[in-house]
């Protein structure tokens, strides 16, 4: 017998004898949450958020800058590409590190600095050496003010994390609800073909680990940039 | 050789005494206190949540079986390699074999509370490999050679000035105390680490069955890299770490998050289905999720108990705990401490070596009342103490309850007791707090409350 065959033998010998239900301490019957998943109506339960897509914005850069990401607003791809070359003689950027897209290509383009392309592969400690990544993504939470990439869509798995600076380029219509409604878009834009990684970025990394003293930039981005156009 | 028990009491008594320890949990727990509240208070109806996500738990463990198994099927569908560990013994055999196979040296960790149930670096160790945890926390309390504190904070009981003495003395730099450098000085050390690493070692918060994805949560972003850099990925993870559906996420996400550490969300909560695919940028070429029972089917054969596998280790209870707070993390002897530890390491470790930790209790009910997956935790304690009397009760046990019985079934004795008592008490001055006194346990720290000059008998025959 095989291990995985003994474990699942003791699961089933344990699950003959029903447990009680949430709540009480005698079994009341099998017990079958209610049709569907009683996380779908999450909404019901979470933190609300208002429905018109102004709100949602609103709430989108709030919850954002309360965990110390930057927002930034352009009216046009042109703007867009301004702000980058604001960020990009502030910070003094030699290089930097994106992927192909349809927002990141002119703006990074715009911006006469070396680039490092992660598709299709790319040198680690190259990357490691650049002062900012600049990747797309899959949609803004503003319930959590997260920025949900995957690696698909935002260059791969190291690129939201490795540079001390990442920058997100989104646009406004990005902004969803909620996490209920970000796992909707997973569902509907990649069907049974999920990408290997999926992340909600939530602020710029942090720990408390000394004294629960929030310090930023634990081993991720120090800092968080997020772009609307 | 001390015993569980002898180590906790020796180890609780100093710690009882130790006001800068207290000082130091008080403060740490303080501020995780106010977040906690504001963020429960978000929530527009925090008690429906909480009851969803009781019984979503309540669903995945009582048909732990199909769920596993659809886990399984999705993760191996996209070319995982899953293991399965019966035993601690067992997942670290695994893990040495992939070592060996992938010829590895180097092993980066994230935080995985199981590689600390199954003792993994102390093997791997021995193995002569080099195993490097990545955590702030974690680093930490490796470099000091200890097990972490808490199970989300694992420094928890170190100031700042404890952990640059520390990183000034083992990593031979001359670092400040503050908070921001020495968080520096651990990003460089690992930076190395992650870009050198053969194999990337992580546990899991949740695993998908729908989608065959475990979701790992973090706030530092070393689990995002441990996942990304190194050509090899190993994730243990216990069986009842299942949820059925991806949108269970939805909701477990921020409720860990609440209770963890009070953020709404922490800052990375990721969703890994498989090893870099076609077409991917990057990503480990192998992936292999190893899933643990070491003995949670005895806890599942519990029916009365089984709901202690809906933890989701979010460390809440431990941090409410009036005993955890006094005592501290590392007086339990325990992967798990507090409450939660103190009821499921009986079942994991065995009754009888381990049910002292249920008498650790106040009996307030504070870690049930917070659980946010409604684990009826104080009952489990009692519990636990019965269970142990009916397998093995020991002969003052037994005697004390038979002397019980016997006078209890008397009036005419009955009546002598509080007579004997007032009598004994009088004498009591003489020896009370001293070590001939027979209520010495009680007395050295605590007054004895006063038998009454009068029962309520006397009082009402005298009245006539």
């Amino acid at each position: 017998m095989t291990e995985r065959e003994k474990i699942l033998g003791r699961i089933r010998e344990a699950l003959q004898v029903e447990a009680p239900r949430p709540g009480q301490h005698q079994s009341h019957g099998s017990l079958r949450p209610a049709a569907g998943a009683p996380a779908a109506q999450a909404r019901a339960w979470l933190p609300p958020v208002g429905e018109s897509a102004a709100d949602q914005l609103a709430a989108f850069r709030i919850n954002a800058m309360n965990l110390k990401a930057a927002v930034h607003e352009a009216a046009n791809l042109d703007a867009l590409a301004g702000l980058l070359r604001s960020l990009a003689a502030e910070e003094g950027w030699k290089k930097i590190a994106t992927h192909q897209g349809c927002l990141t290509g002119d703006a990074c383009g715009a911006l006469g600095l070396p680039v490092l392309q992660t598709d299709g592969g790319y040198d680690v400690h190259s990357m490691e050496q650049c002062d900012a990544a600049i990747t797309e993504c899959d949609a803004l939470v503003a319930q959590t003010g997260s920025v949900l990439v995957t690696n698909r869509s935002a260059g791969g798995r190291a690129l939201s994390v490795l540079p001390p600076h990442h920058v997100v380029l989104a646009r406004r219509e990005q902004v969803l609800r909620d996490l209920p409604a970000a796992f909707q878009l997973l569902r509907q834009k990649y069907g049974a073909n999920y990408p290997s990684m999926i992340s909600f970025i939530t602020g710029p990394s942090r720990t408390g680990d000394i004294e629960r003293i929030l310090v930023l930039g634990a081993h991720g981005p120090k800092k968080l940039t997020i772009c609307l156009v | 050789m001390s015993s569980a028990v002898d180590q906790f009491k020796e180890q609780a008594e100093i710690l009882t005494h130790d006001l800068r320890h207290r000082a130091i949990i008080q403060t740490a727990l303080g501020k995780y206190e106010v977040v906690r509240d504001k963020s429960r208070g978000a929530f527009l109806d925090y008690a429906a949540a909480r009851q969803a996500a009781a019984e979503t738990k309540w669903e995945a463990v009582n048909h732990l079986d199909t769920h596993l198994e659809e886990l399984v099927s999705k993760l191996e569908a996209r070319g995982t390699k899953v293991h399965w560990a019966g035993t601690g013994e067992q997942a670290r055999g695994i893990i040495s074999g992939i070592l060996r196979d992938k010829k590895a040296r180097s092993i980066i960790k994230s935080k995985a509370m199981t590689s600390e149930e199954i003792h993994l670096n102390h093997a791997l160790e021995q193995e002569g490999y080099e195993v490097v945890e990545s955590d702030l926390g974690e680093y930490i309390v490796q470099l000091k050679h200890e097990p972490p504190y808490h199970i989300v904070f694992p420094a928890m009981h170190l100031t700042r000035g404890d952990i640059r003495d520390l990183f000034n003395r083992e990593l031979s730099i001359n670092s400040s105390d503050s908070p921001e450098e020495l968080t520096m000085v651990a990003r460089r050390v690992m930076r190395q680490k992650y870009l050198s690493a053969d194999v990337g070692f992580t546990g899991g918060n949740f695993a998908v069955a729908e989608t065959g994805m475990i979701s790992i949560t973090e706030n530092e972003g070393n689990a995002r890299l441990t996942a990304a850099l190194p050509k090899t990925m190993v994730t243990l993870l216990g069986i009842e770490k299942v949820l059925p559906r991806l949108d269970d996420l939805a909701l477990f996400l921020p409720m860990l998050a609440t209770s963890g550490t009070g953020q709404a969300l922490t800052c990375y909560n990721t969703m890994y289905g498989g090893p870099r695919q076609p077409g991917e940028s990057d990503g480990p070429e192998e992936w292999h999720v190893i899933l643990l029972d070491n003995r949670r089917t005895e806890l599942l054969a519990d029916p009365e108990q089984r709901d202690s596998l809906h933890c989701i280790r979010c460390g809440a209870c431990l941090n409410v705990c009036p005993i955890f707070r006094n005592v501290g993390g590392h007086t339990y002897g325990t992967t798990y401490s507090g409450p939660v530890g103190a009821v499921i390491t009986p079942h994991l470790r065995g009754l009888q070596e381990w049910k002292h930790l249920s008498n650790a209790s106040s009996l307030c009910g504070a870690c049930t009342e917070t659980c946010p997956v409604k684990i009826d935790l104080a009952h489990h304690l009692l519990q636990n103490r019965r269970n142990s009397v009916r397998q093995k009760a020991s002969t003052p046990w037994k005697l004390g309850f038979r002397a019980m019985n016997f006078v209890f079934n008397r009036p005419s004795l009955y009546a002598l007791i509080p007579k004997f008592g007032r009598l004994g008490q009088m004498l009591h001055p003489l020896v009370k707090g001293t070590r001939l006194d027979p209520a010495y346990a009680w007395t050295k720290t605590r007054e004895t409350p006063q038998i009454a000059p009068q029962t309520f008998k006397e009082w009402w025959k005298e009245r006539g």
